[in-house]
C-alpha cells in the first residue's frame, strides 16, 4: 500500500497573472481513496491551483504527476482523460433539458441519440449513490441538492476517479449538507480520490483524511486530520491567532428600538409570507431570526426597512409609526441599517466603483450632494476613509466593486450600513460565502453595533452563529414567530423541532 | 526535483514580467479604441464595394470627404444634418443608460415638429419673437417628452416591453402628424400636405451666412453638453446610471426605479421633441407631412457610435451628416451612386456591433501572452 503512487502529485508549480503571483511553488500529495481539503480564504489561490489541474490554466511552472507518471493537462478534456472531473460551485448545466441529457452532453461518439442505456445506467448509478434521481426529470425541477449530485453523477458518468469539489456545501441547507456528506464518504469508500476545496473549518475536520493550508498562493501545512485542531488549522489559514467566541459580554438593554406589530405581506409572486408577525427588538441587543430558508425571513428584513409594503400591522421605530416613512427616510432619518441577503443583487451596484457604493444610500444628501450636484472629490475621501478603516483590500476607490472578493464587498456593505450610527440594524446572512477571517469581522463589528446602543435584527440560516451572537432568539415558521427563547436557553434540538412548526411545549 | 529550475527562472521574470505587462497595456488601448478601429473597417468594406461597383475608392473617398467637410457650404450642410441626428442620438442614450430601449425617437421628433408648429402658428402676435421662439422650443420639447413618456408609463407600472412600444408609436406619431395636416394644419391649395409658413419672427437665425445653419444647431451642441454634466455631475444622472446597472441595488438604495424610468424616457423623448422644432423653425419653415428622412432611427447608429458618451455622439453626429451630405458631392464627381453611402452606413452598424462583441479579457489575454512568450 505504502509503495503505491500518489492518485496526483504537484511539483512546484507557480502561477503567476502580470506581477500577482497566484500560486507560488505549490507542493501537493493526494493520497489514492481518500478525501483530501484544500483550506484557504478567499483569494489564497485555491481556485486557480484546481483550474489547473482541470487543465483551464497552465501553470509558468512545476510538474504535474497522475499516479507517478508526469502528465500536462492543458485542457479539460485531457484533465478527464486522466479521470480528473470537477464539480463547480456555479453548475454548469442545462436547465431546460432533462437530468440524462444532461449527463451525456458533451459525450463523444454519437449520431444518433438513443437514451435508453444511459437511461437505465443513470438511475443505476444514482441508486448506487443512494439518492432515487428520475432520469427524465427537468433539471430546473430539481432541488439544488439533486442537481449538484447529477454533476457529480455527470462526473463518474465519465469515469473519473479523482473528484474537484469547488465549495461545494456553499449551495446547500444544513441538512442537505449532512447527506451531501455521507455521499462523499461513500464515493471515498467505492475507491475515489476526493479533492475538496472549502474555507469552512468544520468541513474539513468532519469530512477529510488530510488537509493542505494555502495562504496567499503558498502551501503553508500539509496535515493529517487527526493530527490537528480547528484551532490550529484556522491559525495557519488566517496567519493569527483567531478568537472563536466573539467577546460575547452582557447586553445593556435599552428601550425598544423597533417594534413589529401584527405585520403581514406578500411576497414577489402576490402570495402571502408574513401572518400577523410580531416581534420586538431594545436597544443593544441582538434579536437572531432563526428558519428555514424561505419562511418569509426577506419580507421581513424588506417590510422593517421599507422595502415591501404591508398589508397590515404597523412597524414602529424609535417609537414613530414608520407608515409614511420610505426606505430613504427610514435609512437617514429613523436610521436604519440594511445588510441585505444577496450582497450582489440588492445590496451593491457592482458596476460602480467602490467610492459610489459606499454612499449608495445617501449619494442624494449632503454632504455628498449639493443642490443636485455630486460632490465626487468628498465621496471619495470618504470612501477611501472608510476603506482604510473597515480593511477593504482594492486597487483603489475607483476600483470597480465587481472586481472584488465577496469579504470585501460586505465590508463595503458594513461600513456604509454602520458609518452613521444606526439606530436599528437588520442584517440577513451577513456572513454568507465569507471565509473565518471576514466572518469574525462581521460578527465583531455587530456586537460592538450593538454594545454602541443599536437594536439588531439578524436573520440567519446559521445556526451556530445565531447562537453565537444573538442575544434572544425568535423562530420564524411559514411567516410567523412560533417561538422565542434567550440564547442562553436555546440549543439546536429545541430550535430545530421549532423551525419545522412544532412546538416545543408540545413535545414536553 | 528540478526545484533549481523553478528558482533560476522566477529570478529572470522580472524584466519579463515588466514586458508582458506593458504588452497588455498597449492590447487594453487597442480595445479602447474599437470603435475607430470598426469605421476603419467599414470603409475598407466600402472600398471594395465601390470597386465592385467599377468605382475607384479612393477618387470617392476624397470626394466625399471634401464635399462634407472641406468646403465652407458643405461644411454648413453637413451642420445641419448633424443637428437632427445628435438629438435623436441623445434620445437613445439618456433613456439607455438607465437600460431602456427607446427605439421611438422618430415619433417623438414628429410630435416636437407638430407642437412647435401649432405654437409658432398661434402663439399671439404681440410678443416679441425671442419669446416665442424659447416658446415654441419649450412646447416642441415637452411634446416629444410627452410621447415618450407613453411607453415609460407602460414600462413602469406594467412592465410592457419599451422597444415594441415606442417603436410602433412612431408610426402612430407619423400617420397622427398626416392627418392633422390633412384636416387642420394644411396649407389651402398646396400640392400635397404641408402646413402654412411659420411666421418670420419665429425662424432661427442663421450663424453661418449664405448656408442653412441655423443656431437650432449650437442649441444641439448645448443639449449634448446639458446632458454630458447631467452624468458626469449630477445626482439625477447618477441615479438614472444605477437604475441601468441593477433595479433591485437601486430601490435598495432608496431610487424611485419607476418615476426614474418615465423620467429618462422623458428626458430623452424632450431631445427628440427638439429635433422636431430645430426642422421646422430652422430649416423647412413649414411641418411637412413624412419630413424626416429616418432621423429617429439614425440616432440609434449615433448612440451606438458614441458608446453612450453624450460628447462622443457629437463626433458620431457629424461623422455620419458628413457621409450623408458627402454622398451628392461624390455621385457628381465620380458617378458613384448617393446609395453607396446608404450601404456604408449599414457596414458601419455592423462593423461597430462586432466590434461589441469583442470583450477586452485580461485574463485570457495573459494567457496567450504567456503562451506565446513560453514558445519561444
Amino acid at each position: 500500500m505504502t509503495e503505491a503512487p500518489d492518485r496526483l502529485t504537484l511539483e512546484g508549480i507557480t502561477k503567476r497573472f502580470g506581477p500577482f503571483c497566484a500560486n507560488n511553488d505549490v507542493n501537493l500529495q493526494i493520497a489514492e481513496h481518500s478525501i483530501h481539503a484544500i483550506l484557504g480564504e478567499n483569494g489564497a489561490g485555491k481556485s486557480t491551483l484546481m483550474n489547473i489541474i482541470y487543465g483551464l490554466y497552465t501553470p509558468d511552472a512545476g510538474r504535474i504527476l497522475s499516479r507517478g507518471r508526469e502528465v500536462t493537462i492543458s485542457d479539460p478534456r485531457e484533465a478527464m482523460a486522466l479521470g480528473i472531473g470537477m464539480v463547480h460551485q456555479h453548475f454548469k448545466q442545462v436547465n431546460t433539458m432533462s437530468v440524462v441529457e444532461n449527463v451525456v452532453l458533451g459525450l463523444p461518439g454519437k449520431q444518433i441519440l438513443d437514451l435508453g442505456e444511459d437511461r437505465r445506467r443513470v438511475s443505476e448509478m444514482a441508486a448506487e449513490l443512494g439518492s432515487a434521481i428520475d432520469p427524465d426529470q427537468l433539471m430546473s425541477t430539481l432541488p439544488i441538492g439533486q442537481q449538484q449530485r447529477v454533476e457529480i453523477l455527470k462526473m463518474l458518468y465519465r469515469e473519473a476517479d479523482l473528484l474537484i469539489l469547488d465549495e461545494p456545501t456553499s449551495v446547500l441547507t444544513p441538512n442537505e449538507i449532512e447527506s451531501f456528506f455521507k455521499l462523499l464518504r461513500q464515493l471515498r469508500d467505492s475507491g475515489r480520490t476526493i479533492l475538496l476545496i472549502t474555507h469552512k473549518l468544520d468541513e474539513v475536520m468532519d469530512l477529510s483524511d488530510r488537509v493542505t493550508v494555502m495562504r496567499q498562493g503558498r502551501v503553508e501545512a500539509e496535515l493529517e486530520i487527526s493530527d490537528t485542531t480547528p484551532r490550529e488549522l484556522a491559525r495557519v489559514m488566517v496567519g493569527r491567532d483567531v478568537v472563536f467566541d466573539v467577546a460575547h459580554t452582557k447586553p445593556r438593554v435599552g428601550a425598544p428600538v423597533l417594534e413589529v406589530e401584527g405585520i403581514s405581506a406578500v411576497d414577489d409572486r402576490g402570495v402571502q409570507a408574513l401572518h400577523n408577525l410580531s416581534l420586538k427588538v431594545r436597544g443593544g441587543e441582538i434579536l437572531g431570526i432563526v428558519g428555514i430558508d424561505g419562511n418569509g425571513q426577506r419580507e421581513l428584513a424588506e417590510a422593517v426597512v421599507g422595502l415591501r409594503e404591508l398589508t397590515g400591522g404597523t412597524i414602529s421605530i424609535s417609537g414613530t409609526d414608520t407608515k409614511s416613512y420610505g426606505p430613504n427616510e427610514r435609512k437617514h432619518k429613523l436610521k436604519v441599517g440594511y445588510v441585505p441577503e444577496d450582497r450582489q443583487k440588492v445590496g451593491l451596484d457592482l458596476d460602480s466603483d467602490i467610492s459610489l457604493n459606499m454612499v449608495l444610500r445617501g449619494y442624494r444628501q449632503a454632504p455628498y450632494s449639493n443642490f443636485g450636484l455630486m460632490d465626487y472629490a468628498r465621496i471619495r475621501t470618504h470612501a477611501e476613509d472608510l476603506a482604510k478603516r473597515y480593511d477593504v483590500r482594492m486597487r483603489g476607490v475607483s476600483q470597480r466593486v465587481r472586481d472584488l472578493s465577496g469579504g470585501n464587498q460586505q465590508k463595503i456593505i458594513l461600513a456604509r450600513e454602520i458609518e452613521d450610527d444606526p439606530k436599528v440594524l437588520v442584517v440577513s446572512q451577513p456572513t454568507k460565502g465569507l471565509d473565518v477571517g471576514a466572518i469574525e469581522f462581521v460578527q465583531r463589528t455587530l456586537l460592538s453595533q450593538r454594545d454602541e446602543g443599536a437594536g439588531i435584527l439578524y436573520i440567519s440560516s446559521e445556526l451556530d452563529e445565531l447562537l453565537l451572537v444573538a442575544d434572544r432568539l425568535a423562530v420564524i415558521f411559514k411567516g410567523r414567530i412560533v417561538g422565542e427563547l434567550p440564547a442562553s436557553e436555546a440549543t439546536p434540538e429545541k430550535l430545530g423541532l421549532l423551525m419545522t412548526g412544532r412546538d416545543i411545549h408540545e413535545q414536553g | 526535483m528540478n526545484r533549481g529550475d523553478v528558482r533560476s527562472s522566477a529570478a529572470q521574470t522580472d524584466s519579463e514580467t515588466q514586458f508582458q505587462a506593458r504588452l497588455l497595456g498597449i492590447i487594453r488601448i487597442v480595445f479602447l479604441l474599437k470603435t475607430v478601429w470598426a469605421v476603419i473597417a467599414a470603409l475598407l468594406l466600402g472600398a471594395i464595394l465601390i470597386l465592385l461597383a467599377g468605382g475607384d475608392p479612393l477618387e470617392g473617398y476624397s470626394a466625399l470627404f471634401r464635399g462634407a467637410f472641406a468646403d465652407y457650404w458643405g461644411i454648413g450642410d453637413t451642420l445641419v444634418r448633424m443637428s437632427p441626428l445628435l438629438l435623436a442620438g441623445l434620445a437613445v442614450i439618456i433613456p439607455l443608460r438607465a437600460g431602456l430601449f427607446n427605439i421611438g425617437a422618430e415619433g417623438q421628433i414628429y410630435i416636437g415638429a407638430l407642437f412647435a408648429t401649432i405654437a409658432a402658428l398661434y402663439l399671439p402676435e404681440y410678443l416679441p419673437g425671442l419669446v416665442r421662439i424659447v416658446l415654441c422650443i419649450i412646447v416642441g420639447a415637452l411634446g416629444g417628452a410627452l410621447w415618450a413618456t407613453i411607453p415609460g408609463l407602460l414600462k413602469a407600472y406594467r412592465g410592457t416591453n419599451e422597444i415594441i412600444t415606442s417603436l410602433l408609436l412612431s408610426y402612430v406619431a407619423v400617420n397622427l402628424i398626416g392627418a392633422v395636416l390633412h384636416m387642420w394644419l394644411i396649407e389651402p391649395g398646396a400640392p400635397y400636405p404641408y402646413s402654412r409658413e411659420v411666421p418670420e419672427e419665429v425662424i432661427l437665425p442663421i450663424f453661418l451666412p449664405r448656408t442653412q445653419a441655423h443656431v437650432g444647431i449650437m442649441i444641439s451642441w448645448i443639449a449634448a453638453l446639458v446632458v454630458a454634466v447631467m452624468f458626469w455631475k449630477t445626482t439625477l444622472g447618477q441615479s438614472i446610471q444605477v437604475v441601468g446597472h441593477n433595479k433591485h441595488a437601486a430601490a435598495y438604495a432608496g431610487l424611485n426605479v419607476k418615476r426614474l424610468t418615465v423620467l429618462s424616457f422623458a428626458l430623452g423623448g424632450s431631445m427628440g421633441g427638439l429635433a422636431g422644432v430645430f426642422e421646422v423653425l430652422g430649416l423647412k419653415y413649414r411641418l411637412f407631412d413624412h419630413f424626416s428622412p429616418g432621423y429617429g432611427m439614425q440616432g440609434i447608429i449615433v448612440a451606438f457610435l458614441a458608446a453612450l458618451n453624450p460628447i462622443g455622439a457629437i463626433f458620431a453626429a457629424i461623422f455620419l451628416g458628413g457621409l450623408q451630405v458627402g454622398a451628392g458631392a461624390m455621385q457628381r464627381a465620380t458617378g458613384i451612386d448617393t446609395t453607396m453611402v446608404a450601404a456604408l452606413q449599414g457596414l458601419v452598424v455592423l462593423c461597430v456591433a462586432l466590434g461589441l462583441a469583442l470583450k477586452f479579457h485580461p485574463d485570457r489575454w495573459q494567457r496567450r501572452i504567456v503562451a506565446w512568450r513560453s514558445s519561444r
